[in-house]
């Protein structure tokens, strides 16, 4: 069964990022956790994301389109990163979570991935 | 196969067989896709065609074996269910002696009341859940138990059975660091199914239905888990309870408080076995909430042995039990043990303090405050709360015995001037 971990991570986490003297174990946390799942073989995908800072937002009302700098809510945690991993169920994927650095400041959640949509006409 | 004597007791003997078996087949029918709402679904449609054969036939030697067999079937051919329920009932009945091991049963019931206690199942949701899915309660009975409305409860159980089914819950006993944690509202489910059959207990179609199965359940706990003393601690107390079941009634039918209760017709096998697991689960160095309600329970028995009712050693073990989970049955207890102990004007501010909204139907609490107000000399008060508790009160004999309580504080006043 496939689940998506989707990482959150507070301001503080996406500072880490290019902070001299925090850096190294912000990105050892991660590259441990990546490895770890790598070896055991789970990863379908995944990817991490830049900052908050980098998003646009696009929206269409009535036609008129809307694009703003930022992402789409100003909250406490936002999306820092996400994982599809194949595994047999909710239990195995949420011990995995737990092993998500962010998970110690930010959040993960974890989400079943939609079975393939049946093919129209067959 | 038994025979069939007539149509009326063979019918019954196949409803029956069929409703003990409910639970341990809907957990062996979703175990392979977790689809509970599914299982429920097969199995009701094999229910249907056994109470329709078995009147016939009789009772086959394994009813489980033949009820599982037909709901298999169901499941399996659901899609091309037209042509295939020609075919079923021959197959059923080819199968009929199929063997089904019962460890296999046991431990599927098992896996499901402890997928019902997942973390990721609302807590709220988790003893109803096991309730209707491993003893086969209607929502709406469990909806009475737990003091909320019918319809919620309903959906909340249909919420919790798609997200077994889609969000991907592992179906199995937990490993065991994680046990403790899931074992609890595990027992919280089995106490409240021992309190449902313990409530309808003189209902003469249900003799001693779900406190049977409740025991049998915390057994089955205490076998697979040595190690927890919980587990023990709720088999004792509900063995302390189920020791006294006829003592709760005079020859005349007549409902007898527990201070009032003939101890010569307590169960002592029942009582020795209670006190002994009560030993063996405080050896484990871990108190916990059952083991402090078994407690409880001890102290009363002791009172026929020592002449008294031990208030203190009871006020000591509801002070633990409120610190620990601090229930509204634990808050009213409490309030009764403080008044009996001479606090009566404690005793009632104890009890007014628990949510009015929540008490105005809970038919303990009305008789708690009956009680408390009749010792704090407050007569009108006792009155009204005592009636409110008939009219609260379902059960005959009980009803009764609360109307005897009720003339009597009135004529104690009435002497009283």
């Amino acid at each position: 069964m496939q689940f998506m971990l989707i990482l959150n991570e507070t301001t503080d986490d996406f500072e880490q990022r290019n902070d001299p003297a925090r850096a190294e174990a912000y990105w050892g946390g991660w590259n441990a956790f990546i490895a770890a799942m790598g070896q055991a073989g789970i990863i379908v995908k995944g990817d991490g994301l830049q900052g908050p800072q980098l998003a646009t937002t696009l929206r269409i009302r009535d036609g008129k389109r809307t694009v703003e700098d930022g992402p789409f809510a100003e909250t406490k945690e936002q999306l820092g990163g996400y994982f599809v991993v194949e595994v047999p169920s909710l239990d195995e994927a949420l011990d995995w979570a737990s092993k998500a650095p962010c998970v110690l400041t930010g959040s993960v959640e974890v989400r079943p991935v939609l079975p393939p949509m049946p093919t129209p006409g067959r | 196969m038994t025979a069939p004597v007539e149509t009326a007791s063979s019918y019954r003997a196949a409803e029956q067989a069929a409703r003990a078996s409910y639970g341990k087949l809907v957990a062996i029918l979703a175990a392979r896709n977790r689809d509970i709402a599914a299982a429920e679904d097969a199995l009701s449609d094999a229910l249907l065609a056994a109470l329709r054969v078995w009147p016939k036939t009789g009772v086959p030697g394994n009813p489980d074996a033949w009820l599982l067999t037909a709901a298999r079937n169901r499941q399996r051919n659901d899609h091309r269910a037209v042509q295939v329920r020609r075919f079923a009932e021959p197959e059923v009945a080819r199968r009929l002696e199929l063997p089904e091991p019962d460890e296999a049963l046991v431990d599927s019931r098992l896996a499901l009341m402890f997928v019902a206690a997942h973390p990721a199942i609302d807590p709220a949701t988790r003893a109803p859940l096991i309730l209707q899915t491993v003893l086969g309660i209607s929502a709406a009975r469990i909806a009475r138990a737990f003091l909320v409305d019918a319809q919620a409860m309903s959906q909340r159980l249909v919420r919790a059975k798609s997200r077994i089914r889609d969000a991907g819950l592992r179906f199995g006993v937990p490993e065991p660091e994680d046990r403790s944690e899931r074992l609890e509202a595990v027992l919280d489910a089995i106490y409240a199914a021992f309190g449902q059959g313990w409530d309808s207990l003189d209902a003469p179609e249900n003799p001693d239905g779900l406190t049977g199965e409740a025991i049998w359940l915390a057994r089955l706990l205490v076998a697979t888990m040595p190690d927890e003393p919980e587990p023990k601690g709720l088999l004792a107390l509900m063995l302390y309870c189920d020791a006294r079941r006829l003592a709760r009634r005079d020859a005349e039918g007549r409902f007898v408080p527990l201070d009032r209760q003939d101890a010569r017709l307590w169960n002592r096998d029942h009582i020795i076995e209670a006190e002994n697991l009560l030993t063996a689960a405080s050896q484990s160095g871990r108190f916990g909430r059952y083991q402090c309600e078994a407690a409880i329970q001890s102290v009363h028995v002791q009172r026929p042995v020592t002449g008294r009712l031990n208030l203190t050693a009871l006020r000591t073990l509801y002070d633990l039990l409120v610190s620990r989970s601090d229930s509204l049955g634990a808050r009213i207890g409490r309030a009764v043990v403080i008044a009996e102990a001479g606090a009566p004007l404690e005793a009632l501010a104890e009890l007014d303090a628990l949510p009015a909204d929540r008490m105005q139907d809970h038919q303990p609490w009305w008789v708690a405050r009956g009680r408390i107000a009749a010792l704090a000399g407050r007569r009108e008060e006792a009155s009204t709360a005592l009636r409110t508790a008939v009219s609260l009160t379902e059960d005959e004999a009980v009803r009764h015995y609360l109307l005897a309580v009720l003339d009597d504080a009135n004529n104690v006043f009435d002497e009283r001037g």
